[in-house]
């Protein structure tokens, strides 16, 4: 842990960026991702719900046109 | 000219609104942290007693300041939604808890690191980090208690009302630490100056316009998100362009 | 037809409670028992150095306090629940916040007051002071109802729900940390010769306001979760 203070105090943009600045940057990109994730997740969702509720009413349409 | 304010609060028009604003948030966002990195690292000065280490504070106190605002907000929207019983308000609370969480845990983080070489200690038992610790604690009691009640109305009013009793409680909570803190003598961060430089105040206000900015973006995206799940049997839902292209295009 | 008064209802909604938890003991006991062990695994953590627990005393005394009167929170509403009493006393004429109130008190006699009666002899453990066991007493007493009662508000919105339990002590500890500290504080004040009147006298303030809003915010929730 000594070590670690000093290197700390003769490094200290490296120990404050890397630190605190690029955490913070991960832990926005992790939320970016999440956010991401769960509108691909909740789309695939709703177009699976939809095909499933259409399959009896297109059948339906084709006939009609047919 | 009179504006139907209410047609923004159905989740239909909002979410179309939403999904137009996001980018122009999203960007505003990215240039805003890159501008106040550039200032609070290549134009504020180095402070005369905490030298470079001082520069954590243009992320960690804009953090503490949205994990704060963002708890308030998330209860008004709460308090909204049990009162007027507008869905889109019970939507928005839930989706603001886990970008505020996030922040508090920012702020938690930054605050440890800016601790060890000001006090010597990962961690003091000062009363602001006392405080944001306790905030994380009740932001994760409004997401847990949501995810596990499975009726979605349910979830929203119970969620809602431990959001407002936590806002009730937070500044109770608040003075309760501070007291014991002083009782117990604490040292907390003072800056050697009686005043910030200019660049330094700059970079801060840029980097807490850049957070608001990328809060309001977040939350917009995952609200659409919870929008959509929650309406996904509204005929408007089958109709939007993105699911109703796939489903033809798949035939 | 009879038509009972609010403080008939209180008293009447006490009772049953009371005689309800009379025929199941154990649950009772349990809560000593936990809140006993727990007071009692301290020194073996931290070793039997007695300047060291006289200090620690109040801090590991509240605490142990709250987890156990976090154990006993789950079954303030469940039994009721299960068995639709808790339906028809929804549907019941009489508000609904004083049969709350009611529950509440009767839950504290049944976990809150052991817990004070006992604390004493845990606190001789410590090599406590007689002064410093008064205001530990006095200090439980006040706090604990608010324990009971913003434990209600937690069990009332947990109604039901899977893994309850966990989530209960998640809503409601963060939300006891003021009495906790109030509490604790009172006993290291009175110990290091200042004055108890501001802590417990806060301790006080908590009660009151708990008293008029926990009732109400509990039969909303119980509103919440039963509709």
């Amino acid at each position: 842990m000594i070590s670690l203070d000093v290197w700390m105090r003769e490094n200290p943009l490296t120990y404050v960026w890397f630190g605190s600045y690029a955490v913070a940057l991960l832990i926005f990109a992790i939320e970016i991702a999440m956010v991401k994730h769960k509108r691909k997740i909740t789309l695939q969702q709703v177009r699976l719900m939809r095909n499933a509720g259409d399959d009896t009413k297109t059948s339906i349409s084709e006939e009609d046109s047919a | 000219m009179a504006i139907n304010w209410f047609k923004y609060a159905a989740p239909t028009t909002f979410y179309g609104l939403a999904g137009k604003m996001i980018p122009w948030f999203a960007f505003s966002a990215a240039i805003l942290f890159a501008i106040g990195l550039y200032i609070g690292f290549f134009v504020a000065p180095s402070d005369a007693q905490q030298g470079e280490f001082y520069r954590i504070m243009f992320i960690h106190v804009p953090a503490s300041i949205l994990s704060m605002f963002l708890y308030l907000i998330m209860a008004g929207y709460a308090a909204l939604g049990l009162i007027f019983n507008t869905r889109l308000s019970a939507m928005m609370a839930t989706a603001i808890a886990p970008t505020g969480a996030l922040f508090a845990l920012i702020s938690l983080w930054t605050g440890a690191l800016w601790g060890k070489p000001m006090w010597g200690a990962w961690w003091m038992w000062d009363a602001r980090l006392t405080s944001e610790l306790i905030l994380l604690f009740l932001y994760l009691g409004f997401i847990a208690l949501h995810a596990s009640i499975d009726d979605p109305r349910r979830a929203d009013r119970a969620a809602a009302l431990l959001a407002i009793v936590g806002s009730v409680n937070v500044p109770i909570i608040y003075f309760s630490v501070k007291w014991w803190n002083t009782l117990h003598q604490g040292s907390t961060i003072k800056f050697s100056g009686t005043t910030m430089h200019v660049a330094m105040q700059q970079a801060l206000f840029t980097m807490l316009a850049a957070c608001w900015l990328y809060a309001i973006a977040v939350v917009l995206a995952r609200v659409r998100s919870i929008i959509l799940e929650r309406e996904r049997n509204a005929a408007w839902v089958t109709q939007l362009p993105g699911i109703a292209d796939f489903a033809g295009g798949e035939k | 037809m009879k038509k009972s008064s609010m403080l008939d209802l209180l008293l009447l909604v006490i009772r049953r409670d009371l005689i309800l938890a009379m025929r199941r003991r154990a649950d009772v006991l349990t809560t000593l028992v936990f809140f006993v062990m727990v007071v009692s695994l301290f020194p073996l953590g931290v070793g039997p150095e007695l300047g060291m627990l006289r200090k620690m005393a109040p801090g590991v005394l509240w605490v142990a306090a709250l987890l156990a009167s976090m154990l006993s929170l789950g079954r303030l509403f469940s039994a009721d629940y299960l068995d639709g009493t808790l339906e028809q006393m929804m549907l019941a004429p009489q508000s609904l916040s004083m049969l709350v109130l009611g529950k509440m008190a009767a839950h504290w006699m049944v976990s809150g007051l052991p817990l004070v009666l006992m604390a004493p002899v845990l606190g001789l453990q410590f090599d406590m002071s007689v002064q410093a066991l008064g205001v530990l007493i006095l200090g439980l007493l006040l706090g604990t109802p608010i324990l009971s009662m913003l434990g209600a508000i937690g069990a009332a919105l947990t109604l039901g729900l899977r893994g309850g339990g966990v989530l209960l002590s998640l809503l409601v500890l963060p939300l006891c940390i003021p009495v906790l500290i109030f509490g604790a504080g009172a006993v290291d004040a009175i110990s290091s010769g200042l004055s108890i009147v501001s802590h417990l006298s806060l301790l006080g303030a908590l009660l009151v306001l708990a008293l008029v809003f926990t009732p109400w915010v509990t039969a909303q929730a119980l509103r919440i979760s039963m509709e």
